[in-house]
């Protein structure tokens, strides 16, 4: 059983770079950032190292961060330019009953993420999820569909907070 | 000289008697024998994500409630735990005994619905009217409490909607004592029968380690062998008080991990929770359950990762405070979400009939999973 | 009977026609009374009432249900092979419904007498194969498909024990005709086949642990091929949603019902007469005893069909109490239990009645 502290610091001797920081402000959880094209090494050194063994991703949660400028389009619809999309990963370990919370953040014009699909197969589904909902690209994910909107969903990614409900979805009237 | 073959594909609902829902499996078949399986799923997505950030606080719970709307008080419970930990405010003692009594009440409604359809999937009907003849003892049980059946919008963020009736504590030590012969009979009748059997151990086999791998959890989990709770694991509410065992697969009739052992550990489960609900129902002490509702529930900015033990697995909810009355992202971790995953694992190299046998032993709410 | 009609009437075609109708009419009647049945049987197993409102305990329900169906709108899919597809229901039924056409219900009673009536029954009811492959393949449905294959697989494969259990009884019995092997159990419910039949003698005693095992493969695998729990796999609900007649809907539909039930009689039927004495009272005729030779007709017809309801009740009884088995593990029931079984019986039994 380690504390996300301890954690951190064995992370920032194997990693250095890669490892952005620890979040403690937030009162109720800890958040370990990571960059975001070197989560699937990181993630590969917590569920081998013998002493983390985090073995079990519980939840990949895509959020939107809101923090770009808020401007309006040619036809006056607001957008959000810039900021930033991040990816929550909640870890838990099995033999050693520890968690923490990896976070990454990708810029929202590309956002571009590597894929733990091969070290969690819980990411699959997630992180089509978040393709799904957010628009992130998961690098190295085999099957990267849609999939809780329909495959051909073309009006863009419904969880980002500037998303405008399309009026017609091959013709049928889409608000009800 | 070889004849030219083709695989066939079979589309397995989102119309068919045993998909649970509205689940499409996608089966490539040459003749009976499975050679991949592939699930859709989607048709019942009603935004819960996107609708939980136009909403205050309070506002998400009824949604919660159709979440896995088998076990509703559990998903309720999940969220305002989620919640008041973000709040960080104190329940009374009698709040949080009604709490955990109608959370495995509710876990006790949803096994049987888990069971009886595993079961009728497999061909035995009359064990399904009987479950659910027991479920109704359950049902009504809720309805004296809240007026409400199936969604109840029980639970509310530092208490609860109604105080229980007088008569609640009476009735369910009478649903207690009808309901553990009851389990002896579901035993005789379909665990133990020898056709149901042949027909669920040895099949679906799923090993501990790819289980932990693809992040299954409840009676999934626990039917390969890991003991692995979050009432234990990870206390909540006030489940360190209680005595209980985690009934885990033992490969009694067959392999660790088949669907066999994922039904049965959710029979012994059922014995778990009568346990808990005994300890439980004579020590509620008296009090006020809305004494601690606050007026405004505006909780701080912060985050929080909070997971309860659901009837199919562990329900997580992710909730991120900007600080203002509505949450900023909420998101679920749903159990059923998870376990479905593991579908295109478990059917390989099995016959059309066993994909009914390991659906319905994964025990999936479509509610949940498309959310 | 076809004989006492056309002695009366002295026109063949007039005969056969009212021959013909009187298994017609019981085939209808007990498919109605066999559906009301199943479902209040299953309601009382199940801890329900069943259909309570169409009259009495809701006997009326089929006939309401069989308005609804003939009023249904016949809906044939565009890629279906149309002729097949119309052909199919026909020939199921037609394959349960002439069966009947050798079975005795009592004395009086039987459609022709023809000699070679068990072989006939064996031969007929496997039209209903070819019926339930049609209707499988031209629905153009991969449910249906699906579910014809395993019917076709299940029933032929179940003959084999069947005409195992049929070729032993023929044997000791020394005739094919259904007719004679009824009159041969007469008298006492000791004299039936499943007590070693009629003769008094040392292979009786040796023959009755062979005979209950005999009834008991023959009731099995008939109950496979009329494709009732556990073995319904063809049908399989959660699985190929309702098998070979799954895009079939009103009166062709009822077609399939009707002929499913017209089976459950027929093989509960075959048993009977097999094994139960057929038409033969367990006691001996009331009419006899008390001078009125015309009633004793009216009793065997009695005794027959509350021999044939019972074992119908037991094939209701077992659907709802038993889940269903797997393709494969009815594949091994059937060759590596029954088959083998029935063939040491068989044997056994051959050599017990040389003796």
């Amino acid at each position: 059983m380690k504390k996300t502290e301890e954690i951190f610091e064995l992370l920032k001797t194997e990693f250095c770079e890669v490892i952005l920081g620890l979040d403690k402000e937030t009162p109720t959880e800890p958040i370990i950032s990571v960059d975001s094209m070197q989560v699937h090494n990181v993630g590969a050194f917590l569920r081998d190292n013998d002493e983390l063994n985090f073995d079990s991703l519980m939840v990949l949660s895509g959020v939107d961060d809101a923090n770009g400028i808020k401007v309006k389009d040619e036809d006056g619809i607001d957008m959000i330019s810039g900021g930033t999309l991040s990816v929550y990963y909640h870890l838990h370990s099995t033999s050693w009953k520890h968690k923490i919370t990896l976070k990454i953040s990708t810029p929202r014009q590309n956002p571009k993420v590597e894929s733990v699909y091969n070290v969690w197969r819980t990411s699959d589904w997630h992180e089509r999820e978040a393709f799904d909902m957010f628009g992130i690209i998961f690098l190295n994910h085999p099957d990267l569909r849609r999939i809780l909107m329909p495959y051909d969903w073309e009006a863009g990614y419904p969880l980002r907070k500037d998303y405008k409900n399309p009026e017609f979805y091959k013709g049928m009237k889409v608000p009800y | 000289m070889a004849l030219k073959t083709e695989t066939m594909v079979l589309n397995m609902g989102p119309q068919h008697p045993s998909t649970h829902g509205v689940l499409r499996l996608e089966l490539e078949i040459e003749g009976e024998l499975i050679l991949s399986v592939k699930p859709h799923i989607g048709y019942l997505h009603r935004c819960f994500e996107k609708h939980a950030e136009a909403m205050t606080y309070p506002q998400v719970i009824p949604y919660t409630d159709r979440l896995d709307y088998l076990a509703a008080m559990g998903n309720n419970f999940g969220y305002v735990i989620a919640v008041e930990k973000l709040l960080g405010i104190q329940i009374p003692e009698r709040v949080e005994y009604i709490r955990v009594i109608m959370a495995e009440l509710q876990r006790i409604a949803s096994h049987l619905v888990a069971i009886a359809t595993n079961g009728a999937d497999i061909g035995a009907l009359t064990p399904f009217l009987y479950l659910f003849r027991d479920r109704e003892y359950i049902l009504s049980l809720f309805e004296m409490t809240c007026g409400a059946r199936m969604l109840y919008n029980y639970m509310w963020i530092g208490g609860l909607s109604h105080d229980i009736h007088p008569d609640f504590v009476r009735k369910t030590k009478e649903f207690i004592n009808h309901f553990r012969p009851t389990i002896v009979e579901l035993n005789n009748l379909l665990t133990f029968n020898k056709i149901f059997i042949e027909r669920t151990a040895n099949v679906g086999i799923l090993p501990l380690d790819t289980a932990i791998n693809f992040g299954a959890s409840g009676p999934v989990l626990r039917g390969s062998g890991l003991a692995f709770d979050v009432r234990r694991e990870d206390p909540y509410s006030i489940y360190n008080r209680f005595d209980f065992e985690i009934p885990t697969g033992k490969g009694l009739v067959g392999t660790v991990g088949d669907c066999w052992d994922r039904y049965y550990v959710r029979v012994l489960e059922m014995e778990q929770s009568l346990r808990i609900i005994e300890q439980a129902i004579d020590n509620i002490p008296e009090g006020d359950v809305h004494s601690a509702i606050p007026k405004r529930i505006k909780p701080p900015k912060g985050t929080i990762y909070s997971r309860v033990e659901n009837p199919r697995g562990e329900l997580g909810y992710f909730i991120i405070s900007d600080g203002n009355l509505n949450p900023f992202r909420v998101k679920v971790r749903a159990p059923s979400f998870v376990n479905l995953e593991l579908m295109g694992e478990l059917c390989k190299g099995h016959l059309v009939a066993d994909v009914i046998a390991i659906l319905g032993s994964l025990d999936i709410v479509l509610g949940e999973i498309d959310r | 009977m076809y004989q006492f009609l056309y002695n009366l009437i002295g026109n063949e075609i007039i005969a056969g026609l009212l021959v013909a109708v009187v298994p017609l009419t019981i085939i209808l009647v007990f498919a109605l009374f066999g559906i009301w049945l199943e479902r209040k049987v299953s309601a009382h197993m199940q801890d329900r009432l069943g259909p309570m409102r169409t009259g009495w305990h809701g006997w009326l329900q089929t006939v309401a249900d069989l308005m609804k169906m003939l009023q249904k709108e016949d809906i044939i899919a565009t890629d279906a092979d149309k002729t097949l597809y119309n052909i199919a229901p026909v020939l199921v039924f037609t394959g349960s419904f002439a069966v009947y056409a050798v079975i005795p219900f009592s004395s009086k009673l039987l459609g022709s007498e023809v000699e070679i009536g068990l072989f006939y029954v064996l031969a007929i009811s496997s039209l209903v194969v070819a019926g339930i492959l049609m209707a499988g393949w031209s629905a153009n449905n991969k449910y249906s498909l699906l579910g014809a294959m395993r019917a076709a697989a299940q029933i032929i494969s179940y003959e084999i024990p069947t005409a195992l259990i049929v070729l032993s009884m023929v044997m000791l019995t020394g005739t094919l005709s259904l007719d004679k092997i009824s009159q041969m159990q007469t008298s006492s419910f000791w004299n039936w086949n499943i007590f070693g039949g009629a003769i008094f003698s040392l292979s009786k005693f040796l023959l009755i642990p062979f005979m209950f095992v005999g009834a008991l493969i023959i009731f099995i695998s008939t109950l496979a091929e009329v494709n009732r729990v556990p073995f319904d796999i063809p049908e399989a609900e959660s699985e190929l949603v309702a098998g070979y007649f799954t895009e079939y809907c009103g009166m062709k539909w009822g077609m399939f019902m009707l002929a499913e039930y017209g089976n459950m009689f027929a093989v509960s039927a075959i048993i009977s007469i097999l094994f139960f004495g057929g038409y033969q009272s367990p006691f001996g005729y009331l009419g006899n005893t008390i001078g009125a030779q015309w009633l004793v007709p009216f009793e065997q017809g009695f005794w027959f069909l509350a021999k044939g309801l019972t074992l119908v009740f037991v094939q209701m009884w077992l659907r709802w109490t038993l889940p269903r088995l797997r393709v494969d593990q009815l594949m091994t029931v059937c060759w590596k239990y029954l088959i083998p079984y029935a063939f040491i019986n068989l044997i056994i039994i051959g050599i017990i009645s040389i003796l």
